[in-house]
Order: C-alpha cells, then structure tokens, then sequence
C-alpha cells in the first residue's frame, strides 16, 4: 500500500510542478471564475431578485466552469510525446494512474475554489458568521464528485475529435446530482438553515461520492489503449 | 452466406417487424381513438396516454438496454454487442423525442402548461441529452474498438447515473400521477383503458425491437464498408 500511495504522490507531483511552472491553466481558470461570478451578479433584475438568491446557483455554475477549464486539459499532457504510453509501460498499477490523475485535478480545482470563496463572500455580500466550515464540506463533497467523472471522461475525450467540446457534452449530465444538491445545500447554509434541512441533499450527494469513485476507478483500466 | 449477406437478410427481417409494428399500432390507435371511453375530467387529451406512456416505458428499456449490454462488452470484447448497445440507445433518442414532444401536448390541456419542471419531465430530459452525447461521442471517435470501449464505458455510467438523476428531481416535488398500472394494488385504471395501454406498451416494444434490428445491421454493413475501404486503401 506505501507503493501505491507513492506513485499516486509521484503522478499529482509531476502535475503540479508542469502546472506551477507555467501557471497557464490555473490562471486562465482563476480569471474565467471571477468573470463567471462577475457575470451572474448582473444577470438579474436588482429591483426584483436580491443578489443573495442567485448568490448558491452563481457559486456552482463558477465552480463547474472554472473545473471543466481543468479537466479539459487534464490528459493533454500525457497525450503529447507518448507520455500515456510511458505510464503505462512503467510497472505500477493501473488504477494508481487515475487515483494519481485524479488527485492532481482535485488540487487544482480545490486551489481555484479556494480563490473563488473569499472572492464570491466579497462579490454577493454574504455573511457566513462561523458556517464557512459547512460550505467547505459541501465543496469538498460535490468537487470530488465531478472531479471524479470528470478525470475519467478526460481521459476519454482527449483521444476523441473535437475534445473541448465533447468534455461539457458528456460531464454536463453527470453534474445535475451533485450540483443540484451542492445548490440546494448552499441555500440552506447561506440562508442558516439547520443541518436536518440539509440531510437528503448530503446523503444523496455522499452516494454519490462513493459510487462514483469506485465506479471510474473500475472503469478506467477501459479507457486505455492495447 | 457472407458477413453481407446475414447483414442484409437482419435488415429484411427488422423491416418485417417494423411493417408488422407499425399496422399493430394503427390498430391501438384505432382502438383508443373509438373504442376506448373518453376520460371523464381530461376528455380527449387524455387519449395522448396510449402514445406517451408506452414511448416513456420502451426509451427507459432502451437505454437500460444499452447499460446491460455495455457492461457485458467490456467482458467480452465482442463487437455485436457495442453495434446492438448504440443501437438501443439511438432508438431509445427517438422514442424519447415522441415523448418529450407529446409530453407538452398533453400538459398544455391538463396541467394548463407546456412545460413544467417536474420530476418525471426533468429527469426524462436529462437522460435524453445523456444519450444524445453518448451518439454525439460515437461519431467523434475514429477507431472502432476504441469507440466500443469508450461507448461502453460511458453506457454503464448512464446506467448507474439514472438512478442519481431521478433521486435528484425528485426531492423537488411531481406533477405527475403516481404509477397507474404497475403497482401493488389494482390498477386504478377501468380495464377497457388498461387493455388499449398495455396493447399499446406491446406495440412499441414490437416497434423497439424492429428499429434495433434494422440499425444493427445498418452498422455492420457500415463497418463492412469501411473494413474493405481500410484495405482497399
């Protein structure tokens, strides 16, 4: 098991380090975020809609945009010079590459959701008074579930035609459970709602986590080429 | 007899059924139209019933279908099954047009909207647009035995996904009835209702099945073409 932990470390390392020497992914997601929460804050009537109401909806459609930006580009490195074939020729388990893959996009989106919050908090004027650690939670919660899909589906749609616009196509559906509840959820911890409220979405959203993640765990091995 | 040739007489066979099908169901709708007593509330819009539902049960078989079939794929590796898995799933889009288009036929009568965002309404178009880009990603894939296997990958994530999506919209609330049919009580239906639903389920499947056949041989005749063209070149 240290062996898989160690390679698992090895892969999110290596990305982190292509990622930290040029920033260009990470930066091109943080702008695109504040653009996005920028934008929503406008697209309602002020006279009508109070900018707390949309406030849930703008975090996670953020949220979702900022992380499809990462994912897209997820497996491109491995794509250029045979880098994919190189993993795999190395004698490690297989499911140690997506675990590792996995966790290299888990970092990236949770650094640009951890940007994005102080951020979102300053924009819509939300007083969260000592419910940070729920939102965290819930963040935590549904982030690692369309990382999740989304590693896999990355891995798939690299090799495809037109792979930047297949990536939304087929994780969009994928998202509606745990970005609906992950709304649903915000609302309620915004609005300081008490926990039992919130129970149905957190299970939901929690079986979600656990069946998808060993689901794509599974399926990865698939997704390779002979 | 050659691969062609079996390819072929499928085809033959699936246009059978359809034609079959398809005189089938001018029968139920001749049965429901006439011979089917108005409801009393919804007066003849209910009469959209016999065509929704029974398209709403056959696009749920066929992508659960297509599920079964992709995870028995990827333990076989056998090619027939992916042709038959996109095949499902793409009469399954169809069916689900019919449905999604007489949905708000009926809802516009009835509910006094084209469309509401109701459970079953939700989940239905969601499911849709998953299957959409399921056919959408087929085409955008050049290798077939890659396709196959990430058709297939995607197929068994539809699968489970389903479930999760219907969970979903259904902690919102539902305008629509609960089961009529299949239930643990009678079916709080009159019997000369449920005869013309069920002839009508029939039918579809029949439809389904006629339409899976056809496209399946379709595609191995496609495959067919574009092996000799690969050695040709």
């Amino acid at each position: 098991m240290g062996d898989y932990a160690r390679v698992v470390w090895a892969i999110i390392a290596k990305d982190a380090t292509v990622e930290w020497r040029t920033k260009t992914a990470f930066l091109s997601a943080m702008v695109f975020a504040i653009l996005v929460l920028s934008i929503l804050f406008f697209a309602r009537d002020p006279t009508a809609v109070s900018s707390l109401d949309v406030a849930p909806g703008a975090l996670w459609v953020t949220f979702t945009f900022a992380a499809m930006v990462g994912l897209n580009r997820a497996f491109l490195l491995e794509r250029e010079n045979g880098a994919m074939d190189g993993m795999l020729l190395a004698p490690i388990p297989r499911t140690a590459i997506f675990v590792g893959k996995m966790g290299g996009n888990l970092l990236f989106v949770a650094l640009v959701e951890a940007i994005s919050i102080p951020l979102f908090i300053l924009f819509y004027n939300v007083s969260l008074a000592g419910r940070l650690p729920q939102l965290i939670l819930v963040t935590a919660m549904a982030t690692v579930a369309f990382v999740a899909v989304g590693t896999l589906l990355s891995a798939m749609v690299v090799r495809t035609r037109f792979a930047e616009l297949m990536l939304p196509v087929l994780l969009l559906p994928f998202l509606i459970p745990p970005v609906v509840s992950a709304v649903q959820v915000t609302a309620r911890i915004l609005a300081g709602r008490p926990l039992s409220e919130m129970m149905g979405w957190l299970k939901l959203l929690a079986g979600f986590d656990i069946v998808f993640c060993v689901l794509t765990v599974l399926l990865f091995e698939a997704t390779l080429d002979e | 007899m050659t691969r062609r040739d079996n390819a072929l007489g499928l085809a033959r066979n699936g246009q059978i059924v359809t034609l079959v099908a398809l005189v089938a169901l001018a029968g139920v709708f001749v049965r429901a139209l006439m011979f089917t007593p108005i409801e009393r509330l919804q007066g003849p819009a209910q009469k959209i019933l016999y065509v929704h539902a029974p398209a709403a049960t056959t696009a749920l078989m066929a992508y659960a279908v297509c599920g079964i079939l992709s995870l028995i794929y990827l333990g076989l590796r056998d090619r027939r099954l992916d042709r038959a898995a996109a095949a499902s799933a793409e009469v399954g889009v169809v069916l689900s047009v019919i449905l999604l288009i007489t949905g708000p036929l009926w809802g516009k009568p009835v509910w006094g909207t084209w469309w509401a965002w109701d459970a079953r309404l939700t989940s239905t178009l969601f499911i849709f647009l998953l299957f959409v880009g399921y056919l959408i990603m087929r085409d955008a894939v050049i290798d077939p035995d890659q396709r196959a296997r990430f058709s297939a990958v995607i197929g068994i994530m539809g699968l489970v996904l389903v479930p999760f999506i219907h969970l979903t919209v259904y902690l919102f609330r539902t305008l629509h009835p609960d089961p009529m049919l299949i239930k643990p009580s009678a079916p709080s239906m009159p019997s000369v209702m449920a005869v013309t639903m069920l002839s009508s389920i029939g039918v579809f499947v029949l439809l389904y099945a006629g339409f899976v056949v056809q496209r399946y041989a379709v595609a191995d005749l496609q495959e067919l073409r574009d092996e000799e063209m690969l050695r040709d070149s």
